[in-house]
């Protein structure tokens, strides 16, 4: 018989020369680097903890520290590439090959190391699918992961940013990995367990909190009269009509002006109740407004808010809490909520092609995915039925027997026809494609395919892909509403009327909504002071969004 | 700074009675559109002043369509552009239509 247990010795292994350093398992924070020597080996996969929200700061600027000599070649597999410790280890030679999903502040320097060869690229995931092959072909060997406070016996309180953490930990603990956890205080007990113990091998004492980005704050004050009334078009052409109440809405300034309309605009259409009451969300700022006023009857976030947790500890009734009373966040459990048990995904987006193909990739920065892909993805295993659900269906297959048709998840692309230094939104042909090729990549990163997108708003109007019957309709619709970008003026402009006449396309006029009645009044709150004036005082925005 | 002109002849003359209208602000990425009522009932002409060079194909499709939905006949409008987009665009230009609709003073 050969041997069936050499995982777990070479945990035993490395356990014993990690406990050189530790006093039980706690070990100093000067130490730090001398235990990750200890506990990690070359060609290693390594789960450096960081999403788009929280990161294992300490344990990155450790891990950037060791010295290429001793730890060399590994693979690391994480969510983010987000601090420059987590390409420096690239840079070093401590890494080589890289498995990840979202890169936002670092896309243009993974861009440069990637086609500079510095970096072995596995994949580009979405968040749930990166978390899924933890548990069959990426699973770590080593887990750096981040929590608020940890007892003698490694017990770890998480808090509102558990986030990755539990998933990251199972993958690794139970597959004879090393779990190492920065804490920002070891005390007595902690306020509630979010990992076991036994799950955790060393605790550093940082001495202060992990970092966390505020990701989902957007200032109401740099909303726009057009994001506004692309607002209203979505409110009255989607929303209502497929009375969507389970939803998840992207990060970006057009979800943030709709979360700003429901307790004004969408109130006096009479929605309250009938349209965004159930959220997979972060808990955004904006969506206080629209709380407070009674509209919302549940949120399952993804992680916490900078700022947010003392208004979340009091609106229990809303979010998921722990016993101490604080938020308990889970992504893997909130993607598979967004996944399976929300009709709609709303999001922006960089650039959307001809087909309605998305992308947020540019030549010079690979943003990566994080998890709209996801959720902005029909759930090909989904069976139970709801009325948005079926509707969108029958729109798509109108001719199909209604006991065997599928049911289709709402994706809509919203945004302005322009971006940001009047980019144009709409392309004949994605920058993903050049990028694919010089990165000799088999496929493009595509943020939202063309056969999951079912809808495209904009300031010009509203398409609905799901009438459109072929190719040439589907260019047509997308280029009916993409207003003076060249896509938009290369239009067939018989055929885009003809497309109006039968409802693929949606005028403001057509939905009864008067452009210049866009106006920043029509928005709940009108500046980050409103919103913690509606919070009670109990949201409190950190420094760089306070302006008194 | 580029400056381009539009002319067009209009189905008809934009109502009401006041002589001058300003809508909108000169900021980055907005405009300021300053509309006088001088010109002849069934004329109209856009100026643009704009820092954005070279959007003059883009510039002549948002007043073309301008012109066409709102019939602004016997209004001069000068643009004061800070690089807004098109959609910004059209909708000052709607805007100010509209307010030098309004009953003249």
């Amino acid at each position: 018989m050969g041997q069936w247990d050499a995982g777990r010795a070479a945990q035993g292994e490395r356990l014993a020369a990690g406990a050189a350093l530790a006093t039980g398992k706690a070990v100093p924070r000067d130490h730090v680097v001398a235990l990750l020597e200890a506990v990690i080996r070359p060609f290693d996969r390594v789960c450096l903890e960081g999403d788009n929200q929280k990161q294992a700061d300490l344990l990155a600027a450790a891990l950037a520290a060791v010295d290429p000599g001793k730890i060399h070649d590994l693979h690391m597999v994480q969510s983010g590439v987000v601090l420059p410790e987590h390409l420096d280890v690239f840079e070093s030679g401590v890494a080589r090959r890289l498995d990840y999903a979202y890169s936002g502040p670092q896309a243009g320097r993974i861009a440069k190391m990637l086609f500079g060869g510095r970096i072995e690229l596995g994949a580009v995931h979405t968040y749930l699918e990166l978390f899924a092959r933890y548990f069959i072909d990426l699973t770590p060997n080593v887990a750096l992961i981040a929590a608020v406070s940890a007892d003698r016996d490694g017990n770890l309180y998480t808090g509102p940013n558990t986030e990755d953490t539990p998933t990251v930990v199972e993958a690794t603990a139970f597959k004879s990995g090393v779990v190492i956890a920065q804490v920002g205080a070891i005390v007595d007990r902690v306020p509630r367990v979010d990992i076991p113990g036994d799950r955790v091998h060393f605790i550093v004492d940082a001495g202060k909190p992990f970092y966390v980005e505020p990701l989902f704050t957007r200032d109401p004050g740099a909303i726009t009269e057009t994001q506004i009334l692309t607002a209203m078009l979505a409110i009255k052409g989607i929303y209502a009509p497929y009375g969507v109440k389970r939803l998840n809405h992207g990060i970006g300034f057009n979800t943030a002006a709709i979360e700003l309309l429901l307790p004004t605009f969408a109130e006096r259409l009479g929605l309250k109740g009938k349209i965004a009451t159930r959220f997979a969300l972060n808990p955004h700022p904006t969506l206080i407004p629209a709380i407070e006023s009674g509209w919302v009857e549940q949120i399952h976030c993804f992680g916490s808010e900078v700022g947010m947790d003392g208004y979340i500890e009091a609106r229990s009734d809303i979010f998921f809490t722990g016993p101490d009373g604080s938020l308990r966040s889970n992504r893997a459990f909130c993607q598979t909520a967004g996944l399976y048990a929300c009709d709609m995904f709303i999001g922006s987006t960089l650039q959307i092609d001809l087909d309605g193909n998305s992308s947020t990739v540019t030549t010079s920065r690979i943003a990566g995915f994080g998890g709209a892909p996801n959720m902005g993805s029909d759930a090909r295993g989904r069976r139970h039925p709801s009325e948005p659900w079926l509707k969108a269906g029958r729109e798509a297959d109108p001719d199909g027997a209604p006991a065997l048709r599928r049911g289709r998840k709402l994706v809509v692309q919203i945004g302005e026809t322009f971006g940001e230094g009047n980019a144009p939104t709409f392309v004949e042909k994605l920058d993903a494609l050049a990028l694919a090729e010089k990165l000799k990549l088999d496929l493009a990163p595509v943020m939202i395919y063309a056969d999951d997108v079912t809808h495209i708003v904009t300031e010009e109007g509203l398409a609905n892909l799901l009438l459109c019957r072929d190719r040439d309709e589907r260019e047509q619709a997308v280029r009916g509403v993409a207003g003076y970008t060249e896509v938009g003026r290369g239009r067939d402009r018989k055929m885009v009327q003809r497309l109006r006449e039968r409802g693929v396309i949606k005028r403001p006029e057509d939905l009864g909504v008067d452009v210049l009645d866009a106006d920043r009044s029509l928005l709940a709150a009108r500046s980050i002071k409103d919103l913690v004036r509606w919070s009670g005082g109990l949201y409190k925005p950190p420094s760089k969004f306070r302006n008194w | 700074m580029e400056k381009l002109t539009f002319r067009h002849t209009t189905a008809k003359a934009a109502a009401g009675t006041k002589r001058e209208a300003i809508v909108g602000v000169v900021a980055s990425g907005n405009l300021e559109v300053l509309v006088e009522r001088v010109l002849p009932e069934r004329d109209c002409e856009v100026d643009i002043a704009t820092a954005a060079h070279g959007f003059g194909a883009v510039w002549s499709a948002v007043v073309a369509d301008f012109v066409e939905r709102y019939s602004p006949g016997g209004l001069r409008l000068s643009i004061n552009d800070g690089g807004a987009r098109p959609d910004t665009v059209a909708l000052r230009l709607a805007q100010g239509v509209r307010t030098i609709e309004e009953l003249g003073d």
